[in-house]
């Protein structure tokens, strides 16, 4: 069921097993495409929007600079609302304290709206080994749920798979028609399915999307509604934040509520804003405010900005390698560009593979609605980390090797020359499975001559 | 040392020097608009799957609402000016599961926003929070003085308000989860109407 249970292969094996099978991978490549333009047509209706994305990258800033205040600043005013906040320190004592706080008052079956930090935290596999059901609520979880997979992607967790692989899932679990693959079927069938499981659960867990630091509030973005669905039925409304989820003040959602659904799927906003003050006559809210690795992050000097993501996935979309690759092969809960900077400060030895699964385009730093600089990131991590030794081993040797032919002009005239020759008389000793380039690529007609070669011919000729 | 401390202690340590707050009259100023809103209103909220209706008055809306929904079902009304129905307050204090059978909800709004079909409602006027996600369709009737261009205005409206729970409504309940077809009707209601008064 997890999303990173141990696993051993890296992004480029993993993008191996995505890419057998090509008309799928060109499907999943035109369908974010197609959400990624859909992103470019709501951001160009705003002649503002260069500003609203400086503006919310600002307003990150001052967060980032005064976190600690804030955070004391939203646990009072949470307080003072009737809320009760709690503090983890890492994934485990999140898992911890929701586990305490179901456990206490006998409840062991939750329904769960999209939240990426429980992913991160690998929350329902820790609840499911102590005896307590999970069930997620929105439909793109369920059905990776069901699926008995991590989702493939933080905005659309299915993105990965076609309807009649969907309809498979329901017929087997929900009792839907054998072979029924219309979407409008199998929503209606969820629906019907989920709404029996909200009425039924005394807790509920959602994620946040924003914290009001100035009122304590919390804002969460939903197109299903189904975190309302939850939250309002249930006796205990659990929510887990990320402790950079804090804006300063409530006229700050009116430039992040702008940029966050356009940037995401080119909505202009999601169906539900839903802004959690006060719980409800004879019920409770809980906020967990996780650290989990955030506040080292924040001290990297480089990469401290990749703590201002609002969770938009653009730069998924946009990205040439997720979409050709697909978001498991990134074995992390967020992936993607803006995954591939944030999983490296969790672990730089598990995730080493990260940073080098870009082009370093450019793009997700273009559409970032916070204007972090993502590829910048990118090529960062891959200094640090190949400083730190975590490279492949095969990589290693390939760069002491070129980095010695390149030292000396001797040997490089030699290597240039032998590779001249193998291109020409033998060239399938390149163009093979070994070599990692000819992937996908046929290897380039080598020139007869190097340029050095021509330059000292080109004298010789003059004189 | 609590985990509260060491996380604020790991936090205060490491974030760095200090970063004013942007101004957000700029934005706010450049977005103003006196024009008609209801027109681009209507727009964007249609593209978003609402139905919208400018209305005269209570008794147009009735007789739209009559016309789509017939007699027999259970319908919660928010709003004095359209009796007939089941009162809110008067179910103030059910529980919130019993409203599992309610197909439509009508609510009144103080707030709607032209940029994005998006209206504002806080428990004061959905008395029951579950009330407009649960039916399974929803009414909202608005006066067209009440609709601000974007939502920096929208927000500069809401201003310091106190409220125990408040939600930006744009549309009915949807996904796009099953290879991006969009489907109307979710888990809230399968219909959201508008309906603008003068």
């Amino acid at each position: 069921m997890s999303s990173t249970t141990t696993t051993t292969k890296d992004h480029p094996q993993l993008a191996a097993i995505f890419n057998r099978d090509e008309p799928r991978v060109n499907w999943h490549d035109e369908t974010l495409w197609w959400v990624r333009a859909k992103r470019d047509i709501a951001a160009h209706k705003l002649p503002e929007w260069e500003l609203l994305r400086e503006t919310a990258s600002q307003i990150k800033n001052n967060v980032l600079s005064n976190l600690s205040s804030y955070l004391e600043q939203f646990e009072a005013n949470a307080i003072k609302n009737g809320v009760i906040v709690h503090w983890a320190a890492n994934a485990e004592e999140h898992n911890h304290i929701v586990h305490q706080l179901l456990s206490e008052r006998g409840i062991n079956r939750m329904v769960k709206s999209k939240s990426m930090l429980t992913e991160e935290c690998h929350l329902n596999e820790f609840l499911a080994q102590r005896g307590i059901d999970v069930i997620d609520s929105d439909l793109g979880e369920r059905i990776v749920q069901l699926a008995g997979e991590p989702p493939s992607h933080i905005v659309l967790p299915c993105i990965h798979k076609k309807k009649e692989e969907i309809g498979d899932i329901f017929h087997e679990h929900l009792g839907s028609a054998k072979g029924e693959s219309d979407p409008k079927i199998l929503t209606e069938t969820a629906r019907q399915h989920l709404r029996e499981i909200f009425l039924t659960r005394r807790a509920a867990l959602t994620g946040v999307n924003f914290a009001i630091a100035q009122t304590g509030e919390i804002v969460i973005c939903t197109n299903e509604g189904n975190a309302d669905m939850g939250a309002h039925l249930a006796d205990i409304h659990i929510a887990s934040m990320g402790m950079e989820k804090i804006i300063p003040e409530r006229k700050h959602l009116g430039v992040f509520l702008r940029l966050l659904t356009r940037s995401a799927t080119g909505q202009p906003i999601t169906t539900y804003s839903s802004h959690f003050s006060k719980p409800q006559d004879g019920k409770e809210i809980h906020i967990i405010i996780v650290d989990n690795g955030r506040s080292i992050q924040l001290g990297r000097e480089d990469f401290r900005n990749s703590l201002k993501c609002i969770r938009c996935g653009a730069c998924m979309n946009t990205c040439p390698v997720y979409r050709k690759s697909g978001g498991h092969s990134y074995h992390t809960a967020v992936a993607g560009p803006i995954g591939s900077i944030l999983a490296p400060n969790l672990d730089m030895e598990k995730y080493a593979d990260l940073p080098f699964a870009s082009t370093l385009c450019g793009s997700c730093s273009n559409v970032c609605p916070v204007k972090i600089d993502i590829h910048d990131q990118l090529y960062k991590w891959r200094q640090v980390i190949v400083k730190a030794g975590y490279t492949p081993k095969a990589k290693t040797i390939a760069m002491k090797g070129m980095a010695f032919t390149l030292a000396s002009p001797t040997l490089y005239r030699a290597a240039g020359k032998m590779g001249r020759w193998t291109f020409k008389h033998a060239p399938f000793a390149v163009n093979n499975g070994a070599n990692p380039w000819y992937k996908h690529r046929e290897m380039p007609k080598a020139p007869e001559q190097s340029f050095g070669e021509w330059y000292a011919k080109r004298k010789e000729n003059k004189k | 040392m609590s985990s509260r401390e060491k996380i604020l202690a790991a936090v205060k340590a490491n974030q760095f020097s200090h970063a004013e707050l942007p101004d957000l009259e700029i934005l706010a100023s450049l977005t103003a608009s006196n024009d008609d809103l209801v027109v681009p209103y209507t727009a964007v909220a249609s593209a978003g799957g609402s139905f919208v209706y400018e209305v005269a008055d209570y008794e147009a809306i009735k007789t739209i609402l009559q016309k789509e929904f017939k007699a027999g079902v259970e319908i919660i009304s928010g709003i004095r000016e359209l009796p007939g129905y089941t009162f809110v307050e008067d179910v103030r204090h059910q529980l919130s599961h019993s409203f599992a059978n309610v197909e439509l909800c009508i609510l009144p709004s103080a707030l709607g926003v032209a940029e994005n079909g998006a209206l504002w409602l806080t428990e004061e006027q959905m008395v029951v929070r579950v009330l407009p996600f649960i039916a399974q369709h929803l009414a909202v009737v608005i006066h067209k003085t009440q609709l601000v261009p974007t939502m920096a205005q929208a927000y500069q409206t809401i201003g310091s308000a106190s409220y125990g729970y408040g939600a930006f409504i744009s549309g009915p309940s949807k996904t796009a989860d099953i290879e991006q077809s969009l489907v109307i009707g979710a888990h809230g209601p399968r219909s959201l109407s508008v309906f603008i008064l003068p």
